[in-house]
């Protein structure tokens, strides 16, 4: 349905912002100086650094230089065992046994040095990842935290989130997480497992293992029992040596729909209990009744926030037709704005994107988009030499069929369709194997809750966008995986209930 | 008088600091007075009692408090429940965690507080670390007994409706008698955590940490008046506790029924919530309960339409 409407965009009676200005940000870098990073990583196994029995190291590396930053140990199938055998005997021997309001103390502890160490696994995790340092200094660090500090009142108190029924922990629990919030995820992978009275193997993205390896020198600071949490860091075959472990009694796995399956095939027969967080491809929906330019901040949020690389992004942008060109142009003129550049940088919108591979993947979507024959429009913002950047990307009259509208893109980049009735965009929304996240905007409460209650998604945002708080769950429906992480229904995917 | 002091004890540092402390050195007695609105003022009154242990030693002068020092205190605390209510549930949490760790690193003082007034050590310090651990249970429950007592009510009509507990405002406490520290914190600490602001009576014999308690308050981004502490008489104070028109519940916790009678009376002048904790041991985990949270927690239902202009939906 290409360029045919162009003839139609109505004269707006809203003003244009007018964003042009003399005035440049100078460079308000962050220091590097507050953050140590050693030349080399070893596995964190039973409370000690430990040379890995693969021999082998990688590089990983600052995405928005190319830099390298570290090099990392890569735990082998031997090394998982060794993993494995220490959270066992820690399980057994100690961790299960104690009692749960001293285990509430171990975690309270690592929350607060967490909290005291912000700065440094700030300006880490923006180096190690690409992501703005406002958004790991606002943002990832401080609910990292929260997530410890909610979770540690929880180990005490399991017999009021299940009442009727004895809680029992699982045993030990191996844990992947991605490479879009390094810390985060493990906090949200770690905490509850704690808490019910597992003993966990996790393994960091390979893009991004600094700040679990950090966690795990602040975990030996806290006094935590050893061999309670191991972290070993690796790439793929890594994840596959503890999704096959048979003395693993939980997979919590984050990441792709791809891998996800895999996953959830390659545990079958087993009694391994398994929650999945998948990818997405959220639906943000604005009505013509919507505050638009509280609006365009929450579209800009939902797809731009680090830098797209978000399983609920807000990538699928509906728009009622009737406030659609407005809509459009004030996204246009918004994006104008966004700064991209130097993670470091604390006024930077939008940082590195991850990895070479992943830039090269967002890069087949640009190609594929423009070959379907939708609009495209990128920012005209300057990038940097070195490293992979991205430019913020719309495109315009999407099909519902489309690629770019079908699949998930993990970058700054938006798909813009339009809609006429309610019927139709619940419809359209819902027509996607995705089922993470949502968005809806608009005036009428009544409304909002009509949505919230027909679309088929994990997390409804009304109003607002991409927002996170430890005692709130958060997980899909159907291909976008299974389990809630947050909250307390995140504590039953660790439990065994009886009577 | 000893004429001659020893050479030894005399002995200072190059910096003037004593090696050692001498014998002849004179301790520093606190002076032990109430907690209104942050401060620490002496009671309005002019009036004291003397603390003593079961041997008759005097420990301190203790204020006398009077209707008047309640009166300012309910008016510090009604002004702190718009900021402590309002606050996140998980900043509430953070602050009791706070509290927590300032007694942790006091616990030397209380243990020694407790002992002076006639607990044998051991038990001493069982109850400040019982109290240190009950303030991280209700630092822990504060983003958290929302999520258990809560309810989406799955109403027959097009409505989203839902309840949840809030506050009920301002709460006199008259503390248990027996445990001077233990008792204290586990009354109050369920108060706060659940968003309401207190005015509590101390134990009348056991009251010194209960004011040592209060600088622990004071220097843990607890709000000024969120927690008043006064000490003096149960008989003179109970009743303006129960009848001030701007206290919205009182907590009582001695098995007295004359006093149980007068306040179930008194509380009808503003339909007061009435709790008495007679019957809980305070040094078992009886002693800490969510239920203690809900307690002094009104619900709120809120009912919202849903449209239903779509008739498709649920499909996919």
């Amino acid at each position: 349905m290409p360029a045919t409407k162009k003839k139609n965009v109505k004269k707006s009676n809203t003003i244009k912002l007018k964003f042009d200005t003399s005035w440049n940000y100078a460079p308000a870098p962050e220091s590097k100086s507050a953050a140590t990073i050693k030349k080399q990583y070893d596995l964190f196994i039973n409370g000690e650094w430990v040379k890995p029995l693969s021999h082998k190291y990688f590089d990983t590396s600052d995405p928005a230089n190319e830099e390298k930053l570290s090099e990392v140990a890569e735990a082998n199938a031997a090394d998982v065992d060794r993993a494995v055998k220490a959270a066992r005997n820690a399980y057994e021997k100690v961790w299960k046994k104690m009692p749960a309001k001293e285990r509430a103390k171990y975690i309270f502890r690592i929350a607060r040095m967490v909290q005291e160490r912000a700065r440094e696994l700030a300006i880490i995790e923006s180096m190690d990842g690409g992501k703005p340092i406002r958004e790991s200094r606002d943002f990832d660090i401080p609910t990292a935290a929260n997530h410890f500090f909610y979770y540690a009142g929880w180990a005490d108190k399991l017999d009021y989130a299940f009442p009727n029924r004895n809680t029992n922990p699982l045993g030990v629990a191996g844990q992947i997480i991605p490479w879009n919030f390094p810390l985060l995820m493990a906090a949200w992978k770690i905490a509850p497992a704690l808490a019910t009275g597992n003993t966990v193997v996790l393994k960091p993205a390979e893009t991004t293992p600094l700040t679990a390896l950090k966690l795990a020198e602040i975990i030996q600071e806290s006094g935590l029992p050893e061999g309670v949490v191991n972290i070993v860091s690796g790439g793929g075959a890594t994840g596959a040596a503890i999704v096959n472990h048979p003395d693993i009694n939980k997979i919590a796995f984050t990441g792709s729909t791809e891998v996800g399956k895999l996953i959830q095939k390659s545990i079958a027969g087993t009694n391994k209990k398994i929650t999945l967080e998948l990818g997405g491809k959220a639906a943000n929906i604005i009505f013509e009744d919507a505050p638009i330019d509280q609006a365009v901040e929450g579209v800009i949020n939902g797809v731009y926030f680090n830098q797209g690389h978000v399983c609920c992004a807000g990538s699928r942008l509906y728009i009622q037709e009737s406030v659609a060109p407005e809509l459009i142009r004030k996204l246009r003129d918004r994006i104008e704005t966004l700064i991209v550049g130097d993670p470091l940088d604390k006024n930077t919108d939008i940082g590195a994107i991850n990895s070479k591979q992943q830039l090269d993947t967002i890069r087949r979507y640009l190609k594929i988009g423009k070959e379907e024959g939708y609009e495209m429009y990128e920012s005209s913002c300057p990038l940097p030499a070195k490293g992979y950047w991205c430019r913020p990307t719309i495109f315009t009259d999407v099909a519902q069929s489309a690629r770019i509208a079908q699949e998930e893109i993990f970058g700054p980049v938006l798909a813009i369709l339009t809609f006429r009735t309610d019927d139709e965009v619940i419809q359209k929304a819902n027509n996607t194997p995705y089922g993470l996240s949502a968005g809806v905007w608009t005036d009428k409460g009544s409304k909002i809750f009509n949505l919230t209650k027909r679309m088929r998604a994990g997390v409804i945002w009304a109003n607002t966008f991409n927002k996170f708080d430890p005692s709130s769950p958060f997980g899909g429906y159907k291909e976008s995986g299974f389990g809630r992480e947050g909250g307390l229904h995140g504590l039953l995917p660790y439990v065994n209930l009886s009577h | 008088m000893e004429k001659e002091i020893k050479k030894s004890s005399l002995s200072v540092s190059e910096n003037g600091i004593e090696k050692k402390i001498s014998p002849k050195r004179l301790e520093v007695l606190k002076t032990y007075k109430i907690y209104i609105g942050g401060q620490f003022p002496r009671t309005e009154s002019g009036r004291y009692y003397v603390a003593v242990n079961a041997a008759g030693k005097q420990l301190a002068n203790v204020c006398l408090s009077s209707r008047k020092d309640f009166r300012d205190a309910v008016v510090s605390a009604r002004n702190a429940f718009a900021g402590w209510s309002e606050r996140a549930a998980f900043n509430r949490g953070q602050i009791l965690y706070r509290m927590a760790e300032m007694l942790e690193g006091r616990k030397i003082q209380f243990t020694d507080e407790l002992m002076q007034q006639d607990v044998p050590k051991a038990k001493a310090e069982k109850e400040v670390n019982l109290a240190i651990d009950r303030l991280i249970y209700y630092a822990g429950w504060c983003d958290k007994y929302q999520q258990v007592f809560s309810a989406v009510n799955p109403v027959a009509t097009s409505h989203f409706n839902f309840s949840v507990p809030e506050p009920t405002g301002v709460v006199s406490i008259i503390a248990p008698q027996e445990d001077g520290l233990l008792g204290l914190i586990s009354v109050v600490a369920p108060v706060i955590a659940g968003g309401n602001t207190c005015i509590v009576l101390a134990s009348g014999s056991k009251p010194l940490c209960a004011v040592t308690f209060a600088e622990v308050i004071n220097s843990s981004d607890v709000p000024g008046g969120v927690v008043n502490i006064l000490t003096g008489k149960v008989s003179e104070l109970s009743s303006w506790f129960v009848s001030h028109m701007d206290v919205n519940a009182t907590i009582y916790c001695e098995k007295d029924s004359t006093v149980q009678k007068m306040m179930q009376d008194k509380a009808a002048l503003n339909v007061k919530r009435v709790i008495f904790y007679d019957k809980i041991n305070w040094n078992t985990d009886e002693g800490q309960s969510p239920y203690l949270i809900m307690d002094t927690q009104e619900i709120k239902t809120t009912w919202h339409p849903i449209e239903h202009i779509a008739g498709s939906g649920g499909g996919y």
